[in-house]
This record gives C-alpha cells, sequence and structure tokens, in this order.
C-alpha cells in the first residue's frame, strides 16, 4: 500500500506555490513531490486552502509565486485546455444537454482519434465504470453515484498523467461512498494514473491514499503515510484532525538514551517519544485506544482516575475517565475484551505505554 | 375558507383580466371585421339592435359577411405588406440574436461588480420616451444627419447614403428599439449558468470557442427563444418605427392599419386586417410551442 518515499523521478513537482485572494492567503508557500502511479489526498478542514492547491494544478487559478512541473514540464503559464491533466469535479460538472456518452467523449476531441478510435475509448470507459447501456442517456437521469461515475470516465478519457479529484465522494451517501472508494482504487491501480484527491473526510483520506498531506491554513504542515501521520503526528492539529486524541499538556524532562522523554503534567509523570528542548511547555498526544485502562497496578506512569462514563458502540466501547486534577481522558477498547470492564463510577487505574504517547509542541 | 378564496382570486385575477382586456376586444374586433362600412356613428354596419328580439339577432347575423377578407386576399397590397412585415421582423430578429448573443454574454462573463451596472445601462433607454428615441435617429440616419456627415469625414463616402427613408432605417430602428429585449432574457439564462460547466470544457481541452458554441449557447437556446418572441412579435405590427425611418413606400401593416382605420375611415377593413396581423403572430407561437413541445419529447425519448 505505502509507495515508495520520497519519490525517486517526481510526476508532479509544486514548488513554493503562494496564492492570495486579496488580503487572504490561500495557499502559502506548498512545496510537494508526487511519484507517478501515485494516490496523494490532501486533507483539511474546509477553508484551509486544498481546493484552491488542486484548482492551481488544475490551471483555474494562478499562482503569485512558485511552480508547477509535470514530467519535467512547466504548466505554470499554460490555461487548463492544455494541461495534460483532468478534473473530476465534486458537484461532477456534467453537461445537462448531452447524453452520458457525449460527456464522456467531451475531452476526445482534438487528440487526433478517429471516430472509431473515439467510439472505442469510450466503450472502454463504460466498462471501466460499469455504466454499458446508459450511453443514452442524460445526466438527470441517472442516480448519484451513477453521475459519479460518469464524471470519473469523463475525467479519464484523455488519459491524463494526473487526475485531480475534489471531493469525489463528498456528494455519495455513506454505504455507497464505502463500495465507490474500493472501486475508485481498483481503477487507479488498474491505469496506474496519478491521484490527487482532495478531502475534508479523514477516513477516506486513509482508505484511498498512499500518502496524506494535511493542509491547516494554507499551508502543507505534514506529508505521509496515514499510519504514519496516525502514529506520529507532528503537531495537535494533525493529531486532532486524523482522529480522537487525549492532549495532556506538560513540561519536557531532560533529553534521555533511546529518545524516550519524562513530561511532567498534573496527571504526574508520562513517559513519551518526541524532540524538545528540556522545559519546554509542551503536549504529550495519546489516541484513546492506546490508553490501558485497569490492571498493572503499580507500574511506572499509572495514572489513577474514576471511570464517569461508558458508552457501548458495537465493535467497541468508550469510556470517560475523570482524572485526580479534574480533567477528562477519553479511553476506547476494542470488543470483546479479554477482562471485564470496570463499572460507572468505580476508581481504575490508567497506564500510558511510552510507545503509545507522542510529545507536542504545546 | 378564506385561503380557498385567496387562492381563487390568485388564479381567476390573470382570466378576468384576459377576458375584460384581450377576448371581448378581440371579439368587438372580429365582429367589425365581418361589417361593411357606413357613413354613420359607429362608422360601419350593421349594429346590434338589443331591443330587436330574435328577428333583430337574425337580421344582425344576416349582414354580416367576408366581404373584407375577400377583399384583402385580392387586393395584393395587403399580402406584400404581411410578407414585408414579416419579412423585416425576421430580419430584424436574426440581427438581434447576433448582436444580442455576444452582448449578453459578455455582460454574463463581467465580473459580479459589474454586472448590475451592465443591466442598469441596458434598460437605461426605457427612461426616455419611446416616440422621442425614435426621433432622434431621424438626426442621426438623415442624409445631412450624424452617421452621414461622419462617414464622410472619414472619407468612407463621397455623398450622403440614403439611409433614412429606406428599408434600411426600418432595420436599424427596429434593432434599436428592441435589443433590450433580447439581450435581457439571454442575459439572464447566461448569467445563471454553472460556471464549473465551463471549467470543465476547457479541463476536457475546449478552448472558449468550442466552450461558447458546445455549452454556452446551446444552454441558452430558452432564452434567445424568449428574446426571439418577444421581438418578433411587435415588430411583426410596429408602427412607429416604419412611419417615421421607413419612409413612405415602407409596407407594414401596421401602417397599413393606421391608414385604413385613420385616413380611409374604413374600420371593417381595418379590423380585418387587424385579425390576419394576429393570425400571423400567433402562427409562429404556436409553431414555436410545438417545435418545444417535441424537442423535450425527442430528449425524454432519448433519455430512456
Amino acid at each position: 500500500m505505502h509507495a515508495p518515499l520520497p519519490p525517486a523521478a517526481p510526476l508532479l513537482t509544486l514548488e513554493r506555490i503562494t496564492k492570495r485572494f486579496g488580503p487572504h492567503t490561500a495557499v502559502d508557500g506548498v512545496s510537494l513531490d508526487l511519484a507517478a502511479g501515485e494516490v496523494f489526498c490532501l486533507l483539511g478542514p474546509s477553508g484551509c486552502g486544498k481546493s484552491t492547491l488542486l484548482r492551481l494544478v488544475a490551471g483555474f487559478e494562478a499562482p503569485d509565486a512558485g511552480a508547477i512541473r509535470l514530467d519535467g514540464a512547466d504548466l505554470t503559464a499554460l490555461p487548463p485546455h492544455r494541461r495534460p491533466v483532468n478534473m473530476m469535479f465534486q458537484s461532477y460538472a456534467l453537461f445537462p444537454h448531452m447524453s452520458v456518452a457525449a460527456n464522456v467523449g467531451y475531452g476526445l476531441k482534438g487528440l487526433g482519434l478517429s471516430r472509431k478510435q473515439a467510439a472505442e475509448r469510450i466503450a472502454g470507459l463504460m466498462k471501466l465504470v460499469r455504466l454499458e447501456g446508459f450511453e443514452t442517456r442524460r445526466p438527470e437521469k441517472l442516480s448519484g453515484g451513477q453521475r459519479q461515475r460518469v464524471a470519473l470516465a469523463r475525467a479519464l478519457a484523455r488519459e491524463p498523467k494526473l487526475l485531480l479529484l475534489d471531493e469525489p465522494l463528498g456528494a455519495l451517501d455513506r454505504t455507497l461512498r464505502e463500495e465507490t472508494q474500493g472501486e475508485l482504487r481498483a481503477i487507479q491501480r488498474r491505469l496506474g494514473t496519478g491521484f490527487v484527491v482532495v478531502t475534508h473526510d479523514p477516513e477516506e483520506a486513509m482508505a484511498l491514499a498512499d500518502r496524506i498531506g494535511v493542509m491547516e491554513r494554507g499551508r502543507l504542515v505534514q506529508v505521509g503515510p496515514a499510519r504514519d501521520l496516525y502514529e506520529r503526528p507532528a503537531s495537535r492539529f494533525v493529531a486532532g484532525l486524523l482522529g480522537d486524541v487525549n492532549l495532556i499538556e506538560g513540561r519536557l524532562g531532560p533529553d534521555a538514551p533511546g529518545g524516550i522523554r519524562t513530561v511532567e503534567t498534573a496527571l504526574g509523570a508520562i513517559r513519551a517519544s518526541g524532540e524538545g528542548a528540556a522545559g519546554a511547555a509542551v503536549v504529550v498526544a495519546v489516541r484513546p485506544e492506546r490508553l490501558v485502562v485497569g490492571g498493572a497496578e503499580g507500574l511506572p506512569g499509572t495514572l489513577r482516575g474514576t471511570l464517569v462514563e461508558q458508552t457501548f458502540l458495537g465493535d467497541r466501547i468508550r469510556a470517560r475517565i475523570t482524572m485526580a486534577d479534574g480533567s477528562v481522558l477519553r479511553a476506547s477498547a476494542a470488543l470483546p475484551m479479554a477482562g471485564p470492564m470496570p463499572a460507572v463510577g468505580a476508581p481504575v487505574t490508567v497506564a500510558i505505554p511510552a510507545d503509545a504517547a507522542r510529545v507536542l509542541p504545546a | 375558507m378564506s385561503g380557498r378564496l385567496a387562492r381563487l382570486f390568485v388564479r381567476g385575477l390573470p382570466l378576468v383580466w384576459l377576458v375584460l382586456f384581450f377576448l371581448v376586444p378581440f371579439a368587438v374586433t372580429l365582429k367589425i371585421s365581418f361589417s361593411s362600412p357606413a357613413t354613420a356613428q359607429p362608422p360601419y354596419l350593421p349594429v346590434i339592435d338589443w331591443q330587436g328580439g330574435l328577428e333583430g339577432w337574425r337580421e344582425f347575423l344576416e349582414a354580416l359577411d367576408f366581404q373584407n377578407y375577400r377583399m384583402i386576399a385580392e387586393d395584393a397590397l395587403y399580402r406584400d405588406a404581411a410578407l414585408s412585415s414579416l419579412g423585416y421582423a425576421g430580419l430584424a430578429t436574426a440581427i438581434l440574436a447576433l448582436i444580442g448573443t455576444p452582448t449578453a454574454y459578455a455582460m454574463a462573463r463581467a465580473s459580479a461588480r459589474w454586472q448590475p451596472i451592465l443591466v442598469a445601462l441596458v434598460i437605461v433607454p426605457f427612461w426616455t420616451s419611446f416616440l422621442i428615441r425614435v426621433y432622434a435617429w431621424i438626426a442621426i440616419l438623415k442624409p445631412e444627419g450624424l452617421l452621414n456627415g461622419a462617414l464622410m469625414k472619414l472619407g468612407l463616402i463621397a455623398s450622403p447614403l440614403p439611409i433614412l427613408d429606406s428599408p434600411y432605417g426600418v432595420l436599424i430602428g427596429l434593432t434599436y428599439a428592441y435589443l433590450p429585449f433580447m439581450v435581457l432574457p439571454l442575459y439572464a439564462v447566461m448569467s445563471r449558468l454553472d460556471p464549473t460547466l465551463l471549467e470543465a470544457a476547457a479541463d476536457l481541452g475546449a478552448g472558449r470557442r468550442r466552450a461558447f458554441f458546445t455549452l454556452t449557447l446551446p444552454l441558452a437556446l430558452p432564452g434567445l427563444a424568449a428574446g426571439a418572441l418577444l421581438c418578433f412579435i411587435p415588430m411583426v405590427g410596429e408602427f412607429i418605427i416604419p412611419d417615421l425611418l421607413g419612409g413612405s413606400d415602407t409596407l407594414m401593416l401596421g401602417r397599413v392599419l393606421w391608414s385604413e382605420f385613420f385616413s380611409n375611415r374604413d374600420w371593417p377593413l381595418a379590423s380585418a386586417v387587424a385579425v390576419l396581423l394576429l393570425i400571423l403572430i400567433v402562427g409562429p407561437v404556436v409553431l414555436f410551442r410545438e417545435a418545444e413541445l417535441r424537442r423535450e419529447e425527442a430528449a425524454e425519448g432519448r433519455g430512456r
């Protein structure tokens, strides 16, 4: 699943791209290399600049600074219709007055294909997205999932080296979304086209991407495979974006061999991995499922609290634990559990394994 | 209860309006068109005798005939006037479509700040009386007018062109006067066009030209059709523009109607011409509606 890192001969190179809208800097000095055939997800909340970055690559916006290169060729000054990239729009932007086949074939004009070749290309795409038999329909007569597939086929028709997908699954309902994620991934693997996917949904990013780039206020703050980002986030923002996390404020202890540091917190001393100057204000980030609740009495790093709430979620159970200083930790355990879960109101011990705790800048 | 009354009122009011101000006057006109001219007050016969009872009605109906329509059919003047009216209106509509489409397109693509200003500029001429604006064109088009003066100053022509009192004057006047009615419906449709459709076209390799002819224009066709009808219908019956800019030999039904009514005081014949005018106008509208329906049905059929 993981692509080689970093790409040896990049397909797409973004070099310190900056885009301003008036006083607002939408994209702020983003640099990025993408490997051929890679699926890269730009993840971030709305307004973080991820869609603008995609539109810059497509050519709908011109950067104020920086360069965009594809396969070594500079795209920065090219208008959208001359760029060898294609885009799948969030709204799909299907042409309402044209049939499905005419939509899919729209981009084939000017490629030098014969009538027969074009027809074959369209037929192949219809097969790829499983829409055979729908060629003569109008988009308005299709379901949401079918429209999404027409949009995908249309964007793939010119056989782009790079496909840009803006929230490709955003308009689909939940069950359809999961099914379509798998399909999208399968089509991408078959064609080997590079994908840049914009999404605000971390689950979608983790399901689709070889690598994820997290954007915050116009900056690309961390890039890596989903697992790296989840387990070793670089900031509280990234930690919180990819899933639920406990953040415990504290002060970093002295440097220690093996990279495991001690952080003095209001809960007690916590051992965690990470860097920083001794004495710096930091937060310790721990995923709820890595908290060990109950047992392990007296181990180093064991904290005390009271279980105040339990929520049964089918495949796991979620608990809230009030600590001695009044702060609340969230824990989560997979079901079925090995031992019994303590009852609500019972005093519990909470252990934080050193490899589960990350030191992050406060 | 009051809700139902309100609904009845809302639905009934347009109907009452149409009956009162369209159907009744049309019935009166139709009746007069079957009458004969007379030196009387009113200047036609027969007149309904409300006291005459059944016998009076019989006499009244027997006195009606198709004589005026026979006259229209036999006299080439009316046929020529009808054809020439349709010709002027059709040609002017085509010119309006050619000028109005790029104008509306430019307006729709202007920045959001400029669009209301441009719309206001299209509407501004309505603040001046229609008659005055057409009069102003006389000053522009006449032999020693602004246009000829400018063309001669530029050395493009040696002597003034006879634009005023010619078919060109009529076409220029029609085009000028009706342009807003073509531009506004087109602009309304084009400005509501989803801009991501044009981005998608560009993304798929289409330049601006291809995007315009494959997306903007086909999707703006309803606006073009509405604009064409809004212009064509009143232009067929236009009287002021051919009268002021077209010279005495310009044949248009509006002028024929006027002279039958005011110069010849032949109300029955004028009424018959008015009925003919209505048929000429209703014809294209019905044909257009039919074509629209067929197009929709075809789209539905293909969809199945």
